[in-house]
Parts: C-alpha cells; sequence; structure tokens
C-alpha cells in the first residue's frame, strides 16, 4: 500500500505588489500525481526554485493544494478534522537547523511532538530515549541545542520527529546548510532509521550522492515531476540532468566523460566500485 | 562581543537547587525580593545574603560566572548610587560646589548597591538553574488560576520559552550583520548621537527579517509537530512536589517570618549601630 | 606580496577560565592575484582566520602586513584596509537591507563619503561584474531568488573597489548549477579584474578546478599548503583529520593500486578522463 499519493495537485502563489495589487501567479506544482510505497526510501530532486519544498509541505498538511487531492496513509489531508493524525502519520525535517528546535535541552525537544498529541508521560519518556538512541544522540539529552553541531542539530529533529511514531519522514533539504561531514551524519542516520525501523523516507534534496541508494527518484522542474524512476534510470541522462541545472555523481560524470572519447563503459554507473569494475572489464575485453 | 550576558541562561550542572520545583523557586524569588524591601538595617541585609550565599554554593553554579550577570547591569548601579549619594536629605558629610553627600546618603547608597545586587543574582539563580521549558511549566501552573480571567498563561508561558531559547542565537547573529557591514565600511562609532542611531539601521534591518524569517519556520516546524496550544497537551516533565520541595517551602517561610522580623527590630536600626559603636570607641 | 602573516595566534575566551586557541602559530604569504582554496572543517579556524585578514578580528599575538604595512602598527587605518580587502561573509544575502538593490550595493563606496553619483556607477559597475540583470537593480532585494541576492551580497563587496576578496562558503544553500555559476564568477573576478582571491570551503571537488593553491587548516594550524595536486597526494592524512580528497583521486588512486597505468596526480573529471582513456587506448 502507498503511504503518500499524490493526484493532479496544483498550488498557486499569488505575488503581489507593495499596494497588494496582484501582479502574477506562480504555479508552484502543476499537476503532480505520484506514490511513495510504505517502507520506500524516496528522493525528490530538483533545483532551488524547482517547486519541490512546496511539493514537500503538501505531505504535512502544512499546505493543502489548490486543486487535486493529497493522500498520507489513505486520509485526504484536505480534512480539517483529520490534519492531526495527517502530520502524526507523516512527520517533516526542516533545512534550518536552528529554526526548528523548540526546547532548551535535547530531550525536551524530542518530547515536544509526543506532549503535543496527548501521549502520557512514561510513554513520553519511553520514546525520546528510544529515538535518540536510534539517530545515535543519546549521549547528548542533557545537552543545549545551541551547543551542538549541525548535524546534531539535524539528528536532533529527526529524533523529534521520530518520537511521534510516524510511518512516514519528510526530509526538506536536511543537509542543505551542512558540512560534508554532516551530511553523512545526518544521510546515514535517515538510511538507518528507514532500513531498522521501516519508516518510509521521502527526502528533498538537490546532493545527487544522497539519493544514489533511494528506490525511487523524482526529477522536478517549474513545479512538474519531469523524470521519475530508479537512481540508475536517472542519473544515464546525464545530459538531460544538466538542462535540469543537476548535476551527477562523479563516478558518473566520469564514466560520462569517457564514453564522450568513446569509451563507452556500462550504463548507470553510480559508485566509485562501479566504475573501477566497469573499466577493468573494458581492460579485459580490449 | 554579547557572548558575556549570563542573564536568563540556563546553567548545566546538578544540584538541589536545579532539582527544585520551579514554583518552589519562582515563589522563592518573589519572597526573596519582598524580604529585601522590608529591610531598612544592616542586621536584614546580612541575613538575606546569608540566605543568598547559602543557596549559591548549594546550586553548584561558580559564583564568578553569576557576577558576570552584574557587569551588563554595572552602568545602572552606578547611577543609583550617585543619585542616592547627592538627592538624599540629612546630615551632611562632605559638600563641594553646589552639591552635599549626606550620611544618609551613603547609607542609602550603599544599601541600594546590595539590595540591587542581590535582587539581580537572586533572580539569576532561578534561570541558571532552571531550564526555560521548566521554568514556563512552572510559571503555566503556578499562575494557571490567572486562566479564570481569560489570561492565555500557557501561550505566554510558550513565547517567553521561545524567545529564551533564541536569545543566543540572535545574538550571535547580531554579531555577524555587524562584522559584515562593518567589512562594507560602516561606522557605528563617529558622528552625533542621530547618526549613531542611523548607522543601526544596516543591522536592524536584516536583523528584523531574520528573526521574522526564525518566526516563521519555527512556527511551521511546531505546527508540524502537532502543537495547537496548551489544552490537550501532556508534559513530558510534569510538575510533582517531592519531599525536598516541602523542606524547601518550610525553609523559605521560616527565612520570610524571620527577615521580616529582623529587619523591623529598631534594636538593629543604623542608628543604634552608631550608638553602639560610639560607646565601645568612647569606652 | 600582498598579505603576510607572520606568527599568528588568536585565543578568545581567556576570561571564563576556558581559553580556546582558535589560530595557532598561523604563518601563510598570499601573493598578488593568487586565487587560493582555504579548506578545512567546521572549527578548524579557516572563518576566524579571514575575518583578521581585514581587521575585522585582532590576533592575540603576532603581525598581519599589507602592502609591507603591519596592521596592528598604531594609526594603521582599518577602515581603508576593508576597502582593500574585501570579505563576502557566509551567506551574505542575510545582510541586504536597502529597498533597492542598486541602493545596497552602494552602501559600501556611501560609506566611503564618495559623492552620490560616483557610488551608483560603482554600485552598477559590481552589479554587471557579478552578471546581474539590468531590469532588477531597482527591485528590493528582499524579492530575489536566493542565487540573485547572493550575487547582490557579493557586488555589495566588489563595489568597494577591493584587491583582495575573500569569499567564506560562497556557495553554501545553492543548487549545483548555482554552486558552478557563483564559481566560475568568482573564476571571471580573478582572471578579468586581477584580484586576489581566497575562497573558504569545505569541499574539496569545488576547489579543485579553480585554485592555485590549497591551504588546508586543521585545530587552528595550517596542515597543508601546496598546489591541488601536492595537497591530494596527502588525501589518507585528510582523511584523518575528517576532511577528503574528490572522488576522482580515489578512483585513480585505485586504479593504480590494480595495476593499470593511470595518472594518480589526476585532480579533476577532465584529467582523470584523459588519463583513463589513455590507459584504455593502448
Amino acid at each position: 500500500m502507498e503511504i503518500v499519493r499524490t493526484k493532479d495537485v496544483v498550488y498557486e502563489y499569488i505575488r503581489r505588489d507593495d499596494e497588494g495589487e496582484v501582479t502574477g501567479v506562480v504555479t508552484a506544482v502543476d499537476h503532480v500525481s505520484l506514490e511513495v510505497e510504505q517502507g520506500d526510501f524516496v528522493a525528490i530532486l530538483g533545483h532551488n526554485g524547482s517547486g519541490k519544498s512546496t511539493l514537500a509541505k503538501h505531505f504535512n498538511a502544512i499546505l493543502v493544494p489548490e486543486e487535486g487531492t493529497v493522500w498520507v496513509d489513505g486520509i485526504d489531508t484536505a480534512q480539517d478534522e483529520r490534519v492531526w493524525k495527517v502530520r502524526q502519520t507523516a512527520g517533516m525535517v526542516f533545512q534550518n537547523p536552528d529554526n526548528q528546535i523548540i526546547g532548551q535541552v535535547v530531550e525536551e525537544d524530542v518530547g515536544f511532538g509526543p506532549e503535543n498529541m496527548g501521549v502520557p508521560t512514561e510513554e513520553i519518556w519511553k520514546r525520546v530515549n528510544e529515538s535518540l538512541k536510534a539517530v545515535g544522540m543519546y549521549e547528548y539529552r542533557k545537552h543545549s541545542p545551541n551547543k551542538l553541531s549541525g548535524g546534531q542539530k539535524q539528528r536532533v529533529s529527526i529524533a523529534g520527529v521520530l518520537a511521534m511514531r510516524p510511518k512516514c519522514i519528510v526530509l526538506d533539504e536536511p543537509t542543505a546548510m551542512l558540512d560534508p561531514n554532516g551530511r553523512k551524519e545526518v544521510l546515514a542516520a535517515v538510511k538507518e532509521l528507514n532500513k531498522s525501523e521501516k519508516v518510509s523516507v521521502i527526502l528533498i534534496t538537490h546532493y545527487m550522492e544522497e539519493v544514489v541508494d533511494a528506490d525511487k527518484v523524482f526529477v522536478m522542474d517549474a513545479g512538474k515531476v519531469v523524470m521519475s524512476g530508479t537512481p540508475r534510470e536517472i542519473f544515464s541522462q546525464v545530459e538531460r540532468l544538466k538542462e535540469l541545472r543537476l548535476d551527477v555523481p562523479q563516478a558518473t560524470l566520469l564514466a560520462y566523460e569517457l564514453k564522450k572519447k568513446g569509451i563507452r563503459l556500462k550504463d548507470g554507473i553510480l559508485t566509485q566500485e562501479e566504475l573501477i569494475e566497469a573499466v577493468e572489464k573494458y581492460g579485459n575485453n580490449s | 562581543m554579547f557572548r558575556d550576558i549570563t542573564l536568563g541562561q540556563f546553567y548545566q550542572t546538578d544540584s538541589v537547587i536545579h532539582r527544585l520545583d520551579p514554583r518552589v523557586k519562582l515563589l522563592g524569588t518573589v519572597l526573596f525580593f519582598v524580604s529585601l524591601f522590608c529591610f531598612n538595617n544592616p542586621v536584614g541585609y546580612a541575613v538575606a545574603m546569608l540566605f543568598l550565599a547559602m543557596v549559591i554554593i548549594i546550586s553548584n553554579v561558580p559564583f564568578t560566572y553569576m557576577i558576570k550577570g552584574l557587569r551588563s547591569i554595572i552602568f545602572i548601579l552606578l547611577i543609583t548610587v550617585v543619585v542616592n549619594l547627592f538627592a538624599v536629605t540629612g546630615e551632611p558629610v562632605v559638600s563641594f560646589w553646589k552639591l552635599t553627600v549626606t550620611k544618609e546618603g551613603i547609607i542609602q547608597a550603599v544599601y541600594m548597591i546590595f539590595k540591587l545586587s542581590m535582587l539581580i543574582i537572586g533572580s539569576s539563580i532561578v534561570t541558571l538553574t532552571t531550564t526555560p521549558n521548566n521554568l514556563t511549566d512552572g510559571l503555566e501552573k503556578g499562575l494557571g488560576f490567572l486562566k479564570i480571567f481569560k489570561v492565555p498563561v500557557h501561550e505566554v508561558a510558550m513565547m517567553m520559552s521561545i524567545a529564551l531559547r533564541f536569545i543566543p542565537i540572535l545574538l550571535e547573529e547580531t554579531d555577524k550583520i555587524m562584522k559584515a557591514q562593518l567589512a562594507r565600511g560602516a561606522d557605528f562609532e563617529s558622528g552625533n548621537i542621530f547618526k549613531r542611531v542611523k548607522a543601526y539601521v544596516p543591522i536592524l534591518v536584516p536583523l528584523f527579517v531574520s528573526a521574522f524569517r526564525r518566526a516563521n519556520d519555527l512556527a511551521m516546524a511546531m505546527e508540524a509537530r502537532c502543537y495547537r496550544g496548551g489544552a490537550s497537551r501532556t508534559k513530558m516533565k510534569p510538575l510533582k512536589y517531592a519531599g525536598r520541595d516541602v523542606i524547601a517551602y518550610v525553609i523559605l517561610f521560616v527565612y520570610t517570618a524571620g527577615s521580616i522580623v529582623a529587619g523591623r527590630l529598631p534594636a538593629f536600626s543604623i542608628d543604634s549601630l552608631f550608638a553602639m559603636v560610639k560607646s565601645i570607641i568612647e569606652r | 606580496m600582498a598579505i603576510i602573516l607572520d606568527h599568528v595566534n588568536y585565543i578568545y575566551g581567556a576570561d571564563t577560565g576556558t581559553p580556546v586557541h582558535a589560530l595557532k602559530d598561523v604563518c601563510l604569504s598570499i601573493p598578488d592575484g593568487q586565487f587560493i582554496g582555504i579548506i578545512g572543517h567546521t572549527g578548524s579556524g579557516k572563518s576566524t582566520l579571514m575575518q583578521h585578514l581585514n581587521g575585522l578580528v585582532k590576533a592575540s599575538s603576532g603581525a598581519i602586513y599589507y602592502d609591507g604595512e603591519n596592521i596592528y602598527d598604531k594609526g594603521y587605518n582599518l577602515k581603508k584596509l576593508r576597502t582593500k580587502v574585501g570579505l563576502v561573509f557566509q551567506y551574505p544575502e542575510h545582510q541586504l537591507f536597502e529597498e533597492t538593490v542598486i541602493k545596497d550595493v552602494a552602501f559600501g563606496p556611501k560609506n566611503l563619503k564618495l559623492d552620490k553619483k560616483e557610488c551608483e556607477l560603482r554600485a552598477y559597475d559590481a552589479l554587471k561584474k557579478v552578471g546581474f540583470p539590468d531590469e532588477l537593480i531597482y527591485a528590493s532585494p528582499f524579492d530575489l531568488s536566493g542565487g540573485q541576492k547572493r550575487r547582490v551580497a557579493i557586488a555589495g563587496v566588489l563595489a568597494m573597489n577591493p584587491q583582495v576578496l575573500i569569499l567564506d562558503e560562497p556557495t553554501a544553500g545553492l543548487d549545483p548549477q548555482g554552486q558552478k555559476e557563483i564559481l566560475n564568477l568568482i573564476k571571471k573576478l580573478r582572471d578579468e579584474s586581477g584580484l586576489t582571491i581566497l575562497l573558504v570551503s569545505h569541499s574539496m571537488e569545488d576547489v579543485a578546478e579553480y585554485v592555485d593553491r590549497i591551504v588546508v587548516m586543521n585545530k587552528g594550524e595550517v596542515f597543508l599548503d601546496n598546489t591541488p595536486k601536492e595537497v591530494f597526494k596527502h588525501y589518507k592524512e585528510l582523511e584523518e583529520i575528517g576532511l577528503a580528497a574528490p572522488q576522482v583521486t580515489y578512483i585513480m588512486h585505485e586504479l593504480a593500486a590494480k595495476g593499470y597505468d593511470v595518472d594518480v596526480n589526476a585532480t579533476t573529471i577532465a584529467e582523470a578522463a584523459d588519463s583513463i582513456a589513455a590507459m584504455l587506448r593502448q
């Protein structure tokens, strides 16, 4: 069964000038239909302004489509009375690590969601401890978030969502403001959750290396889903991705450059290991 | 340059004071303030100081760390001293030009220094030993009765807690913006007061923009985590009185009663003290 | 020699009892016109180092010479230094404040007490240099896209006509194409205007293609200081301090280890492709 399904979703921003007159309409999400299977790791790629973040906010009922429908675990997000159920089912982690931590002690922040849901005290503690352990931040439970690194702050935010026991976590560019080490930390934590806790993951990003292991990738441009498929299928279209202001992993790019020089390695190389293997194979055959 | 501000910041350590119920600490602070205003003799101040010293020692927060909070109000302290020195009428001690320092003035000034310092340190103990969440929980529950009068206690408490969380972030940001504008040749130091105020526009505008952006982000993050006001919330750390809280209440009661009595005793008034000293010298 | 750092140390927080040694005995010389990448992870001291170069932070000990003059000398004009050494902070668009783009960019020249015409001229020039579209110069900077805001912020520093441009992670938060555009823009500034560039970055891949020289910072010290090729030869040491060489370096080393005759010093995709292609064609 799918955890998230959208059908012909449209969302428009109305631009106004200083006097409040409408100067234009920007269609941020333009007839998007997609499905995310329960337990999958799905990535949504797109350049800045492609509408991917606006779409992500629909998965959590922060935005409600103007046209079309979004179902989260079978619930139509436009139903006002079930909005809390939707938000609990699809938790959301945002880009800026500083602007989403509410508590001044790590464990208190992680407990914020369950508190809002009316979870009994003992159960909150159980969930907080489990969530912090799941992202490897348990030792920091008594720390002030201000003293943590960006990667650690994001992991606390993930724990905060996890404590709500969601079926799905939507991460809206969680690594855009982090350094490479922080990026690795966060991504490792997310992958681990997907694997061991069977939480569905929807990762919105523009870093290509992060989506290599995804089950499915959607690429957005101008509010539309313009490509979808496995990472291998997506990354074999280097030219097309470049047109969409995106990049490909270095190994893929190297294979592509070799191809331009007349050395055809197999299609869809994503990692260093695959590239080396392909070069070896090519060397043996010629 | 803003890193020195300790007022309103939690100090991470463990002590009985840290573990006390925030309601005890809040009531304690109020009672301590009241007691300070009851005193008009040195014995009262000595009692208050002893009490404060005791709390500081138990709290495990380094005294030097607390004192840093005083630095930010040193200017206010100075003004109070000067005003008291010259404005209080009474027995003249020294006089020059049109100003006269009186005995009463000196006494008042010394009192005020003690009073204000103890006020600041006393209130900083609460924030240093209580996490903001805990503090606002205490306020929310302690003042819960105000809800009858339609006071939005939960909302105010939540606002306070968020404000406290973002103070260090915004201070750091101010520092950064200031440096960035300095790098573009901005000058915050020269010119008359009007010019200087104007020079701060390039700092304040980005700061406000950033504060609004953060507020917006935070509101969204809170909503995403199912925040919908205080109504159906449960607590991760519900406030429950423990044995130590009862003991603390008793101590507070004894202190308040004792200090009110000590502060009022005429035998300990400053004049009788002077008389005593005089008599000892004369003898 | 434009800038020389002579045994610069910076220690802060001495009064709190836990002093932090943010810079340790840093010695560097930065010749005119060089394009330098400063690499290090968060907390390595690279940003602190940058703020020393235009006098925003004062070293605890040591000296910094700009064009032969010690900037810590009494009476040295720090304000003038700041016009010569332009500093673009991380997320510089967060410092925009004026009503229009052109006014914001003119803030720097205005502070130099230039007349109004000259200010606007300089602002316009700077906007041209960063490739900002003419039709938007009277727009509010707050209405622009992220990439354009960043260009405006960089123009704001360029309008001071600096000789040295320091950029603290100028590509942070931009999408891949946006990152490339900014890096190409910086390269163009160096090539066309002869600016000395110091580019602070986390990413080896980013700088490998652009810079003449890489300075690796670790725990407040200069860990490596050499051409990209030489620096990446130490890829194992880089890993030990939490950094990594470009992926290409690893691929080439792995291939070499398997007995293939490839150039392990290739640092860019293009070089690597050439080397592998040549090897496979043999």
